[in-house]
């Protein structure tokens, strides 16, 4: 294995109507979904999300908690109803808010994940294409964003990515890993915490205000590291674990684990968005390989990991050395180095000079980034988030004499991800070519509506965009159609995610003018 | 380990090679001097200030969030 691996990346956008704190950000997030689905889907009936094989409360480490003891907000596999406050209006479009469930052409689920819109990006195979439907969400959430606002009678709203309201809340940006279910889970967590630790040096988007409800002044590293407490654990909304242990493949269970990473930010950089999913890629090569043992990133277990996520976060210097179980003590770029030694001999063993473009590139740029921070940190600044907001923020504290309490510094932390082009910091900074970008405009509006070619997304964005009207739901793994002359909806299940890609399918799909061509053919 | 360069255009290679101070822990100050000129920032500035929220603190205050995952 190289970086080429299943992953997804979803993402819950921050919402907000300005001058209204208080506005319902349920019915507010249904609002975005469904603007955005009515404008797409052309009046048809939209396929509802197939909910069918969701288990949210299977647990990695081999058990499954009770449902009756779990917290509601776990029960990710019932469609839960929305409370309005008292003084909303409520519409037959936002009644139900779990209505705002649609499944896009590109493959993806674009819903309303307890009080945030969220983006679910489709399967795809690389680090490059992480970052393309990545970006593709970014358009489709302000596409979203401007249906609103020109559609009379709603509520304009504003939308950031990013991970907390500085004022106790955090949402979250979760990456999704296909991995070998034969890895044993603990290997996963001792080698992944202290991985997940530091890479926070180059995937952290920056935050103004320290501790979660940001009562101390300052600025770190990560927008979520002040959120988690502790190290191993099922939970997404409350005591935030670094290693999640929600065990719910979407896949063939058997054959398949989906590690479920909860610890990340939102980036709005290309590069660390490729850099974050490329080199957690290779690590998990390695990991899966049996690669890591007795190298130099074969013992690195951390006294606290917790506190040291917390501590690397809090130190923009770079400086700070975290404490290891064996008394060594390292900087955050010290354990990045060792796990980028590995890769290199991991990729030398195996690949020599055939090394895949992909992987060839995740390696240099992950040398060049920590090259960086260790030389001069502001040289990172064309790459990751939180050196480049760092960069405006100084910019700012000198020109203007700020203090770090002042609120003008929130406020650009805030608009760094601001999803409007006129408004994000972000995009002003790649407008003026001030931030490095992988991709361009046209390729990211392509994702918007077509998905990747090589995993099982292709099957699925693809009878959504030929025969959406026939589909009656879908889901990770399944495609239901509600065709002509079958009195039973036809559910095709999609558990194998490398199947179902243009290689496999396509001909098929363009020989079959119709659904129920479709069925016929899949059922012989 | 010097790494592999690779050719940037727009990229400046005179970088200094100052190291950046150590922070007072969650100051969260760096005082590393980077490769650019003040001019660039400040021409980056007076162009934010044209976008940036006006009333910055009734903005962060009325960014308020319900929890996520």
């Amino acid at each position: 294995m190289t970086v080429r691996r299943v992953v997804g990346i979803e993402t819950e956008y921050g919402i907000s109507v300005p001058g209204d704190p208080g506005a319902n950000p349920m019915l507010l997030s249904a609002q975005v979904v469904n603007a955005y689905a009515t404008a797409t889907a052309g009046g048809r009936t939209r396929p509802r999300w197939d909910y069918e094989d969701e288990a949210p409360l299977r647990d990695a480490r081999g058990f499954e908690v009770d449902r009756a003891r779990a917290h509601p907000s776990q029960l990710t596999d019932a469609p839960r109803r929305a409370t309005p406050n008292a003084s909303d209006v409520v519409s037959a479009e936002t009644e139900d808010p779990t209505m705002a469930n649609v499944i896009l052409t590109n493959g993806a689920r674009f819903y309303v994940d307890h009080a945030h819109p969220e983006y679910s990006s489709p399967e795809v195979l690389t680090p490059r294409d992480a970052v393309r439907w990545d970006r593709a969400g970014e358009a489709i959430l302000l596409e979203s964003l401007r249906r609103v606002a020109a559609t009379p009678g709603l509520t304009p709203v504003t939308i950031y990515k990013n991970n907390t309201d500085g004022k106790g809340a955090s949402y979250g940006t979760h990456e999704n890993y296909l991995m070998s279910r034969s890895t044993p889970f603990g290997d996963v967590v001792r080698h992944l915490t202290p991985f997940f630790v530091s890479r926070q040096v180059f995937t952290g988007a920056g935050r103004v205000g320290l501790g979660q409800d940001s009562r101390e002044a300052g600025f770190q590293i990560s927008q979520r590291a002040d959120f988690f407490e502790v190290e191993v654990g099922l939970e997404t909304t409350m005591k935030r674990p670094i290693i999640n242990t929600r065990d719910e493949p979407h896949a063939t269970v058997d054959k398949y684990r989906r590690l479920h990473v909860i610890v990340g930010d939102a980036t709005m950089c290309e590069v660390a968005t490729l850099l974050k999913v490329g080199t957690t890629s290779l690590v998990l090569a390695m990991l899966e390989d049996g690669w890591l043992e007795g190298g130099p990133a074969g013992d690195l277990l951390l006294s606290e990991p917790v506190r040291a996520l917390h501590e690397v976060s809090h130190d923009p210097g770079l400086t700070h050395l975290v404490r290891l179980r064996d008394g060594r003590r390292m900087s955050a770029v010290q354990l990045q180095r060792a796990y980028l030694e590995a890769a290199h001999a991991y990729v030398a063993d195996r690949y020599g000079a055939d090394v895949d473009a992909d992987t060839a590139e995740v390696l240099t740029r992950w040398e060049q980034v920590l090259g960086r921070l260790e030389t001069d940190v502001f040289s990172a600044a064309r790459e990751v988030d939180w050196v480049a907001k760092l960069r405006l923020l100084e910019g700012y504290r000198s020109r203007d004499g700020l203090d770090w309490d002042n609120a003008r510094l929130q406020a650009v932390d805030l608009q760094w991800s601001d999803v409007r082009p006129e408004k994000g910091l972000h995009r002003k900074l790649a407008q003026r070519g001030q931030v490095e970008t992988l991709l361009s405009e046209q390729e990211v509006a392509h994702a918007v509506d077509h998905p990747p070619t090589d995993t099982r997304a292709y099957f699925r964005g693809e009878c959504l965009a030929r025969y959406g009207a026939r589909v009656a739901a879908a889901s990770w793994d399944s495609v239901i159609f509600d065709v002509a002359g079958r009195g039973a909806l036809q559910r095709v299940p999609t558990l194998e995610p490398l199947r179902g890609t243009r290689e496999h399918v396509g001909a098929l799909l363009d020989r079959c003018e119709s659904a129920e061509d479709l069925v016929a053919a899949l059922t012989g | 380990m010097p790494g592999q360069e690779q050719q940037r255009p727009s990229r400046r290679e005179d970088e200094t090679e100052d190291v950046p101070a150590v922070p007072a822990q969650g100051a969260g100050q760096t005082s590393a001097k980077s490769s650019e000129t003040d001019a660039d920032v400040d021409a980056l500035l007076d162009e934010i200030d044209e976008v940036l929220e006006s009333n910055s603190e009734e903005f962060v205050r009325g960014f308020v969030q319900k929890g996520g995952q």
